[in-house]
């Protein structure tokens, strides 16, 4: 077999990179390339430049440097025992691919992670070699978001903080329990450890860049992890409390969650079924209610059922609304922001122009319905001028009412 | 508010913008309309190309305002959202953000009313224009030419936008490729950039831009990589990149193919998962970890531990070829984390000794490696495993036969026997005579203890009589194999 091309190597790493969730490239440091003698720049807003047939954006090149490893986590498809087609990128490989790539306006930047060769040393001097090139010979002002690797040596994971927007160390199971089971190489204490390492470098990067301007940036664009989901038995009230635990600790600045997918040559101790993809989108759901509307993580773990998970027919902002019906109606005149906010249909943009309409008429029925996406949804838990739902939040049957006719969620269930 | 006192009644005017989205050059007329007083229904903006017909015997002179004529307000957040709306494609768009200002003079506030439908308009219109804006930057493809004269790299995009936004976007692609010669072509203009100077050019088509780039081949395998054919979400993708863009868009082009071919893509990966499932580990240690992980049917997530049979396997040291064969665990044997604690186990061990069968000569273990319950209150109710749950851990048991090698296989109640044979048996039909394994060893069928600990009086005698019967034949068989 002689040597692999780019494309061949290209189509392997990327592959191995695609069970990976996170793609954002926003939320960094301002810059462009006016000045420079390179390309490229970041304006806050990151840019998805296409969309996946799976509903995904891609707005980095996300690829492995290698899918060689020498750990063998059960989840995972590039784990030592399977026998998937292997490949290595050299750094100056990647580097001209991000730039080729980027000049043609595909890319926001790059998105670099790796299996495990040699060392996590040494894969993980070589993750920073490429950005390295990147910055210092290429004068590279796009996004650049590493993924370090478990164990590495701190100053190797510093040094990759001072290229990057972003760096991640993925906790992969939301309990150590889990941690111990699927992936016996990895510990949860020295995956935690380096997360606080990247936390306290961004925080002193800060603190001197208010004293020095010219101080060093330090991962402006934050740190982030990846949780597996549906590859153990943890619920979804175990993920939540954890993700909280995590946005707590570390300042993490997102938590991905990743639904557990079939991977070739799965490792026998995994289902072979993936889990519904809708219950991943509930999770998504439970963190913009941490996130933007104010609910604390046991108020999430309230809107979860006996078996600890949330509803999947329904979203968990309306779950918790029909476990908390004493709650409502809610008076659109009248109520607080916060507890606008809780109203099952009302986004954090409808709120905001509830706020400022009332301010100019009274508002009723129809003028909320102009503001909102679905009035038939947010009908039963509101008060307005004309409007009072006198039985409708007493109805044994609301839930049933208000839930979706079944979707076809999966094209391929059933 | 219409005091006309510099108004002709009856004149209608007519504002000629000299460029689609020229904001500058309709706030200054608008300005001198409000101080003159000229209501909404007396002004037609028309934009270049477009006719006023309405309006045709309109007076294009513009009033004066007086110099003392007030100033003209507007909020911020006006001015914004008219910069970005004056941008769409909607000829009413001049007309619509004349009316907001002159009701704006009234009512300085009059944008925070979210429900009013002229400001929920300019709103959506605004929205409309940015999203088209954030299209263009995500979407633009640029094509590598070398250039004739220059030798030099020259990259050139064709797009179509849908509103007039080439101008307002510029300025992101001078940043982001501020040392880059580029030029972006569209129907209704151009923007050329050369690295110091960003100029305007005529409308072009499709034809004069380059039709191909090697480095699309690379970008269409990363797209097609990239995607988990597990997750086909095809109405989330439409969503945001509607099909209009994709005629422009080299990848686009794979999606059809991608989306057919994304269940056998899916099927294989879960077919090639199948396959490690024929390598068995090959020690009991080792199958010992592996069921301790195993979630291959749904007991394993009960919260449950995994149990591995137990006993001897070397002839040389006291194993007497037999392999006891039970159900699955129960709750004590969860416990302890041994085989054959409970009551079962305890009846069981009574029946050997009575038989001169020494439990520690045997290798004693289950169908199914974990307990199977539900919950009571405080206590977990033992739950028969299914035909499927049986065969599914019977990739467990089978592993422990190969490597124990019994020569007698004694399986205990009908999961224990479908455990060995994949089949369902009767019982009563089985017992008392062997059954031929390919292995060339031999099953025997019997009750499970626990059985007779359900019964009383003479259905219990007579099954006990019959347990009996069959580990006495046990034993015998066994001395005979033994040779
Ligand atoms: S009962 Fe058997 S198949 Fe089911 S999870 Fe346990 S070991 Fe795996």
């Amino acid at each position: 077999m002689g040597a692999q091309t780019t494309i061949e190597k290209l189509e392997i790493l990327a592959d191995a990179a695609k069970y990976d969730a996170s793609c954002a490239s926003s939320g960094t440091a301002k810059r462009n390339s006016a000045g420079g003698k390179g390309i490229g720049s970041t304006e806050g807003m990151g840019i998805c430049h296409a969309y996946a047939p799976d509903g995904r954006c891609i707005s980095l090149l996300k690829i492995l440097l290698t899918n060689h490893c020498v750990f063998d986590c059960h989840y995972c498809v590039n784990r030592k025992s399977s026998n998937v087609r292997r490949a290595r990128f050299t750094p100056q490989e990647v580097v001209d691919l991000t730039l080729s790539f980027y000049r043609r306006n595909y890319i926001e930047g790059l998105f670099l992670s790796s299996g495990i060769v040699k060392s996590s040393n040494h894969t993980m001097e070589q993750l920073v070699e490429v950005a390295r090139i990147l910055r210092e010979e290429h004068d590279f002002r796009g996004y650049i978001h590493l993924k370090t690797i478990p164990e590495a040596d701190p100053e190797l994971v510093h040094q990759a903080g001072l290229y990057a927007d972003r760096v991640s160390i993925n906790v992969e199971l939301p309990t150590d329990a889990g941690l111990t089971r699927l992936a016996p190489d990895k510990s949860a204490r020295q995956i935690e450890g380096a997360m606080a390492g990247v936390k306290a470098d961004i925080v002193e990067a800060k603190d001197n860049r208010k004293r020095f301007k010219h101080a060093p940036r330090f991962a402006p664009a934050g740190q982030s992890t990846q949780m597996i989901v549906g590859a153990d038995a943890a619920t979804d009230a175990d993920i939540v409390g954890k993700a909280s635990r995590l946005y707590d600790n570390f300042r993490l600045r997102r938590v991905y969650y990743s639904a557990f997918s079939p991977i070739p040559d799965a490792s026998a101790v995994l289902p072979l079924k993936r889990p519904p993809l809708i219950r991943e989108h509930r999770l998504y759901q439970s963190d913009w209610l941490m996130r933007f509307y104010g609910y604390q993580p046991g108020e999430v773990m309230q809107a979860t059922e006996a078996d600890g998970n949330l509803p999947l027919d329904i979203d968990p902002k309306l779950a918790w609304a029909l476990k908390f019906r004493e709650r409502f109606p809610v008076d659109i005149n009248r109520a607080s922001k916060e507890e606008l906010l809780r109203v099952p249909g009302l986004g954090v943009r409808a709120v905001g122009r509830i706020l400022a309409s009332r301010r100019h008429r009274t508002m009723r029925l129809e003028d909320v319905a102009k503001l909102t996406v679905s009035i038939a949804k947010v009908r039963p838990f509101i008060v307005t001028a004309d409007w009072r739902p006198v039985l409708l939040t007493d109805r044994a049957d609301l839930r049933a009412l208000l839930a979706p006719k079944q979707e076809q969620l999966e094209l391929f269930a059933a | 508010m219409t005091s006309l006192q510099h108004v002709k009644l009856g004149t209608y005017y007519v504002v000629a913008l000299p460029e689609a989205d020229d904001f500058d050059f309709w706030r200054e007329r608008a300005r001198g309309l409000v101080q003159c007083d000229v209501p909404p229904d007396r002004v037609a903006w028309v934009e270049p190309g477009g006719s006023g017909s309405l309006f045709s015997h309109g007076d294009r002179r513009i009033p004066v305002p007086a110099a003392d004529a007030p100033p003209v307000r507007a909020s911020k957040a006006f001015v914004n959202l008219a910069k970005s709306a004056i941008c769409h494609s909607d000829p009413e768009r001049f007309a619509l953000l004349y009316r907001l200002l002159w009701r704006l003079q009234a009512n300085p506030r009059l944008l925070e009313d979210g429900a009013d439908p002229e400001v929920r308009k300019l709103d959506e219109l605004a929205r409309t224009v940015r999203r088209d804006i954030h299209k263009m930057r995500a979407f633009v493809r640029f094509r590598l030419v070398e250039g004739e004269a220059d030798g030099e790299e020259h990259y050139v995009a064709w797009f179509e936008p849908e509103h007039h936004i080439l101008r307002t976007n510029a300025g992101f692609f001078v940043r982001r490729f501020a040392n880059m010669k580029w030029s972006i072509l569209t129907p209704s203009g151009s923007l050329h950039w050369d690295g110091r100077v960003l100029e305007e050019g005529p409308p072009a088509q499709r034809s004069d831009a380059p039709q191909g780039d090697a480095t699309e081949d690379l970008w269409r395998k990363y797209y097609a990589s990239i995607f988990n054919p597990a997750r086909l979400k095809i109405g989330a993708m439409l969503k945001e990149m509607p099909r209009k863009y994709w005629k422009n868009m080299p990848e686009a082009a794979l999606i059809p193919e991608l989306v057919a071919g994304a269940q056998s893509r899916e099927s294989q990966m879960v077919a090639a998962g199948t396959l490690e499932f024929e390598e068995r580990p090959d020690t009991l240690e080792a199958i010992d970890k592996a069921i301790h992980a195993c979630r291959k049917c749904p007991i394993g997530q009960l919260d449950n531990h995994a149990m591995m049979g137990e006993g001897p396997q070397d002839y040389a040291k006291g194993f007497s070829g037999l392999m006891i064969v039970g159900e699955q665990p129960g709750d004590q044997e969860d416990l302890a984390g041994r085989p054959f604690v409970g009551p079962a186990g305890q009846l069981l061990d009574r029946h050997l000794e009575r038989a001169g069968i020494d439990r520690r000569s045997a290798y004693i273990t289950n169908a199914v490696k974990h307990f199977k319950f539900v919950n009571r209150g405080k206590r977990r109710l033992h739950q028969s495993p299914t035909a499927k749950e049986i065969d599914t851990c019977r990739w467990w048991v089978e592993g422990e036969r190969a490597i124990v090698q019994p020569r007698l296989i004694l399986a205990m109640g009908a999961s224990a026997a479908r455990g060995m044979l994949g089949k369902t048996v009767s019982i009563t039909k089985a017992r008392g005579a062997p059954i031929a394994l390919e292995d060339g060893s031999e099953l025997w069928v019997t009750a499970h203890p626990s059985y007779l600990l359900r019964l009383d009086g003479a259905a219990q005698e007579e099954q006990s009589r019959l347990f009996d019967a069959d580990l006495a034949a046990v034993k015998e068989r066994l001395a005979e194999l033994a040779g």
